[in-house]
């Protein structure tokens, strides 16, 4: 499978996918911490990637989305935003309405 | 200073009503992000091209001007696009 096919794949087959710095218990970078608690704020499940442990993703990630940086939030497999833009959808209370229409 | 250079393509490519371009480079320093050499930057935008997109579309537009400066000057970009109209709403 090539890196894009598992981006693709990671997409369709999970409803809310974050591609971060770390883990969502140990996160590297402080706009990904900070996005992790915004989603822990709306009980959101979600599937988490750490950038750093596949270098070829991270990279190729990059071009797939035009978003140059990380943290990378994806709903429904369209790209949300980053930790700027996830943590004003939350304020707004637009994020909550975003997460719930993944919910089974 | 690459605060010029953020000026420069954001200007050229977005044709902003406003500019503003905060340096927090300072506050960051030692952190694991800023080892690398880029700093952490703050612009607020107010342009036209902004109005109808989707905030993704607007942070794209910004990250696409700005181009290879992501890669290595820039380590963090914090954004506020709006745009003329949404502007005067705030005020």
């Amino acid at each position: 499978m090539s890196v894009i096919e598992r981006i693709k794949d990671q997409l369709e087959n999970n409803p809310v996918v974050l591609y971060m710095k770390g883990t969502p218990d140990f996160p590297q970078c402080g706009f990904s911490g900070q996005t992790v608690q915004v989603l822990a704020a709306c009980n959101a499940k979600y599937m988490a990637v750490n950038i750093f442990e596949d270098a070829e993703l991270r990279e190729a990630l990059k071009e797939y989305s035009h978003w140059p940086t990380y943290p990378q939030l994806y709903i429904n497999g369209e790209l949300v935003g980053g930790c700027d833009i996830i943590t004003d959808l939350y304020q707004k209370g637009e994020l909550a309405a975003m997460l719930a229409t993944t919910a089974e | 200073m690459t605060t010029d250079t953020i000026r420069r393509l954001l200007t050229e490519a977005i044709k902003p009503e406003t500019l503003e371009i905060l340096d927090n480079s300072a506050a960051h320093a030692g952190h694991a992000g800023a080892r690398s050499g880029g700093g952490h930057y703050n612009v607020t935008i107010i342009a036209d091209v902004f109005e109808g997109k989707s905030l993704v579309q607007r942070h794209q537009l910004i990250y696409q001007a700005l181009g290879d400066l992501m890669k290595q000057q820039i380590h963090a970009l914090g954004i506020n696009a709006l745009s003329p109209s949404e502007e005067n709403e705030r005020n």
